[in-house]
């Protein structure tokens, strides 16, 4: 946004870094006239941890557990992403079965989150009835990661070329009881938040993202899809064993018939992916192959294999939020030469500003929280210098490439 | 329905909560005085929830068995393990433990193992039992 010029009509509200309606520090301007925003203006930066930097010391299976540590609700898409990009420098066949269990952690986690960002819209509306009662079915989803994984939150499962735990015969009637009872309980959250006058009230009409936009700022996850965009990892390129699970893409036509792209779509196009998460769990179980759980079960073996690798690798994911892309760069060092990570709220930032225009003052933290954001997972650059930190202008970024061109050059 | 909460909310309210009130009720004036009483068997502590399978607690680690091999050292993500020359063995500092097992999966000896044991608040991140030797 440019230097703002107040005039009679519109003011100037900062709100950020800290503040009480935030969960992570975010920085916005408002430009508002009477209650109706006009402008809007986002800045990121205030969670910066150079965990990048931190991995430049680490082996790859070191990094698994510091890529889990990039954010609390993401902790299975961080590593899994950082283990296809390794894998796919290392050349690692992943086992059949390894492959389902990767998927069913996958959508394990999805549920998990989806349930949590469901507790916080409704909470965010000032209806905490519905928080508590979403983060009860939460708590068993915890329960049942728990009794897969051995942790609640960093599940610290993932291995490269594989998965650290196996699901055995005696834990699958466990599984099954649990999705049964996260159906019923997906029928009781859905009659809640398709019926129910205040939540209805506060969410249609309101931070309206259009498919035209929802492109231009290249959105991705449930926000896109919400406003009608088919984009999906797990649909569009093939991964872990995506390809042989029967899905399909979800728009939140399904159920209501149309697409407004409303806060409200976003609400029901994430109850939908509830469900679909809990029928791909289901297929997965019935479809699992017996066999391997992991390429190489000699760890010394594979850190011996990924020091003599090198290249570089992409490894895509579609978390909870949107895809997560991790790019690593091995150059036949024990640690990795580079590690870049985009997480998905990176791209659902921006989507903010149409999304905020024109509404009211009072509608800032619900419209902020329907794109669920996490600002752990953003910041990702910093630029620190003799002490002090800066952003980096286009006009500097310019600069700096036709240097380097030139530098190359010579 | 206009307010599609309230039957749930009602039937809520008849209903246990789920909260497992570990280790007391109620927190205790003297926090020293009590944890003595128990100590001595005057008053009981509400017990915690069972650990599930596979748990990952404070590590064991069985000193006559390793072999001084390092391994553990090299995918600690968290650098808790200090080795110790003169004996060719290991400390682990559980303070700075995050409890992924790692060290467990590479051990050629299978020295190392993971415990139940997960009350381990301490005010001093070197008291004796945050380190395992």
């Amino acid at each position: 946004m440019k230097p703002v010029a107040t005039t009679k009509t519109t003011y100037h509200i900062p709100i950020g870094p800290i503040h009480p309606a935030l969960k992570e520090p975010v920085y916005f301007e408002f430009e508002i006239d009477g209650e109706r925003i006009i402008d809007v203006d986002v800045k990121l930066g205030h969670v910066h941890r150079a965990i990048e930097w931190a991995s430049r010391k680490r082996n790859p299976i070191q990094i698994l557990y510091l890529a889990e540590r990039i954010c609390g609700i993401c902790s299975y898409c961080h590593p899994i992403a950082f283990a296809l990009a390794v894998e796919s420098i290392a050349d690692i066949q992943v086992p059949e079965r390894a492959e389902y269990l990767r998927v069913i952690q996958g959508e394990l986690e999805r549920i998990c989150s989806h349930i949590l960002w469901a507790g916080v819209v409704a909470h965010e509306m000032g209806f905490d009835t519905v928080l508590y009662f979403t983060w009860q079915i939460r708590e068993r989803a915890l329960d049942l990661t728990e009794y897969l994984t051995g942790n609640r939150i960093t599940k610290g499962i993932t291995m490269i070329g594989g998965m650290r735990r196996d699901i055995t015969k005696d834990m699958i009637p466990r599984i099954h009881k649990d999705l049964q009872y996260f159906k019923e309980y997906y029928k009781k959250l859905e009659k809640i938040f398709l019926n129910d006058k205040t939540i209805k009230m506060r969410s249609q009409g309101v931070g309206i993202l259009t498919k035209e936009d929802a492109l231009k700022f290249c959105a991705v996850g449930p926000t896109t899809r919400a406003s009608g965009v088919k984009k999906d990892v797990r649909l569009g390129t093939s991964y872990f064993a995506y390809g042989d699970l029967d899905f399909d893409y979800i728009t939140p036509d399904v159920l209501t018939g149309t697409i407004n792209g409303d806060v409200f779509d976003r609400i029901v196009q994430r109850l939908l992916e509830i469900n679909q998460s809990i029928l791909l769990i289901e297929q997965c179980i019935d479809k699992m192959p017996s066999g391997e759980i992991v390429a190489e079960p000699n760890l010394s073996k594979l850190l011996a294999q990924l020091k003599k690798v090198n290249g570089e690798g992409i490894g895509r994911h579609e978390a909870p939020r949107g895809e997560v892309i991790h790019y690593v760069k091995l150059d036949g060092n024990e640690s990795p030469y580079t590690w870049k990570v985009r997480a998905p709220t990176y791209n659902n930032i921006l989507p903010w500003i149409p999304m905020l225009k024109g509404n009211q003052i009072a509608d800032i933290p619900i419209v902020a929280a329907s794109t669920d954001p996490c600002m752990s997972c953003t910041n990702r650059v910093a630029v620190v210098k003799d002490g002090n930190m800066y952003e980096m202008t286009k006009e500097e970024l310019h600069c700096l490439s036709v240097e380097k061109t030139r530098r190359l050059m010579k | 329905m206009k307010f599609s909460m309230l039957p749930q909310v009602l039937t809520q309210m008849f209903k246990k909560p789920w909260t497992n009130k570990f280790p007391v009720k109620y927190a205790p004036a003297n926090t020293t005085k009590f944890l003595a009483d128990v100590g001595a068997g005057k008053t009981k502590i509400v017990p915690p929830i069972e650990t599930p399978l596979n748990f990952r607690g404070k590590i064991k680690y069985d000193k006559e068995k390793c072999i001084g091999c390092q391994l553990c050292l090299k995918v600690c993500p968290c650098e808790a393990i200090e080795f110790k020359p003169e004996e060719k063995k290991i400390k682990i500092f559980l303070a700075r433990c995050c409890f992924c097992s790692q060290c467990n999966d590479i051990c050629p000896v299978n020295c190392l193992s993971m415990s139940n044991e997960f009350l381990l608040a301490d005010a001093d991140p070197y008291s004796k039992d945050l380190i395992v030797e």
